[in-house]
């Protein structure tokens, strides 16, 4: 998205409630529920979500979408059937996932999260103050380098150590850790402007080049 | 497509609940069917982002670390630790960094490519956050998006915007507004907006 004009100002509602509909606490929760049973990691069901049809992306409000991003996901890999999500009931026996939280689980869970660091040996390429350039990459499936970002010069400032590269994870090709680092790209840099301004991005080893 | 169909007119005349709502409703039924989710745990789910985990956790930890040098240090160094020393902790929030606004620059946070957000101190992003204006504008005109939210910032002090890409999540620690010096902590921390600590708004001033 970033970069893109045309979409108008910011709205913000004041005192603004956590949930604007009946529905949508009951939307949200059920994703967050299905991504507990271990059926997928956090970069596949960021992946469906992507894969939606762009109207229907970018036409609906964010429970909705990752509503249709669950049906979808839960589709194929056949825990349900189109026919049971329109009927609303059983046709076909359950695929027992790998773990239905109870409710007593519930705080545990949310409280511990799902860390993305992971050991590795690969050799750490960075350090801060170094510069880098991003690879001009048009990936097809699901990467986290933004578009704006891309072929673009910019100066290590953080490094975090190494980290489930979602390039890999989302689509089931394991967690592939990378040394993930923050660069700093000037808006001169990015958008040929003197504001002085800057954009700070978090981008993993594989989408940065030595810039000499 | 499932998706396909949530713009037909189903025939829910009388009923008070939209296509969309019935349809939420309806794969509850058949997940709960299918024994995939226990309803008791998605009402745990509903109610912690409801009433326990929002931007009031996120203001404890700004106002601790106007108090607290120490603190202020601590975050600098390891925010996720500092942070979960006063209980905030988990879920989109496993890699915490301190963004310290100061009289050069001011920070603040995006995720363009989807919505992440520091959900352990912040608690679920609000509409704007998730929407398409302000990720699509934030990176590229953030003074234009600022002024939107009544905010100017003054001459030569530079924007610093953090696009999370990754599974790091952001945490403005706003400075501390003048004529404040005698509050207590708690008092403080009544002054820490859920903007502020996004980067779109500055705490209130001391009454």
């Amino acid at each position: 998205m970033g970069g893109f004009t045309g979409f108008g100002p910011v709205i913000s509602e004041p005192d603004e409630p956590v949930f604007h509909h009946g529905w949508e606490p009951r939307a949200f929760a059920m994703v967050l529920g299905m991504s507990m049973t271990g059926s997928w990691n956090i970069d596949t069901a960021r992946r469906w979500r992507e894969q939606l049809p762009a109207p229907t992306y970018w036409g609906s409000s964010y429970y909705e979408m990752r509503h249709y991003a669950l049906i979808d996901q839960m589709i194929a890999l056949g825990l349900i059937t189109a026919e049971e999500e329109a009927s609303g009931h059983m046709a076909q026996p359950p695929k027992p996932p790998r773990r239905v939280p109870s409710a007593a689980m519930i705080p545990g869970i949310l409280g511990s999260g799902g860390p993305s660091t992971r050991p590795s040996n690969l050799p750490q390429g960075f350090a801060a103050g170094d510069k880098v350039r991003t690879r001009n990459i048009q990936p097809a499936g699901h990467t986290r380098l933004p578009r704006y970002a891309r072929g673009r010069a910019g100066g290590i400032v953080a490094v975090h150590g190494t980290h489930v590269f979602p390039d890999s994870s989302a689509h089931g090709l394991g967690d592939d850790p990378q040394w993930l680092y923050t660069v700093r790209f000037t808006a001169r840099e990015l958008w040929s402007k003197d504001t002085g301004d800057a954009v700070c991005i978090d981008l993993w080893e594989p989408y940065l080049e030595a810039l000499a | 497509m499932p998706h396909d169909g949530h713009h037909d007119h189903h025939d829910h005349e009388g009923s008070e609940l939209s296509p969309l709502a019935l349809r939420v409703k309806a794969l509850e039924s058949l997940l709960v069917e299918k024994g995939y989710v226990d309803p008791a745990a998605l009402d745990v789910m509903i109610d912690t982002y409801e009433t326990k985990i929002g931007p009031r956790n996120g203001a404890r930890v700004v106002a601790k670390a106007w108090c607290d040098p120490g603190f202020a240090e601590w975050l600098k160094t390891d925010a996720t630790a500092a942070i979960a020393s006063l209980g905030y902790m988990g879920r989109q929030g496993e890699h915490m960094v301190a963004l310290f606004n100061s009289p050069s620059t001011h920070n603040m946070v995006v995720c363009t490519l989807c919505s992440c957000y520091p959900w352990p101190v912040l608690g679920l992003p609000p509409v704007w956050y998730k929407a398409m204006p302000y990720r699509s504008r934030a990176v590229i005109e953030p003074r234009e998006v600022l002024s939107e939210f009544g905010v100017t910032l003054p001459e030569g002090k530079q924007v610093s915007v953090w696009d999370s890409t990754a599974e790091i999540r952001y945490l403005v620690i706003p400075e501390r507004p003048p004529g404040s010096e005698a509050l207590s902590e708690e008092q403080l921390a009544g002054l820490v907006t859920r903007d502020s600590m996004i980067g779109t708004g500055f705490p209130k001033a001391p009454a």
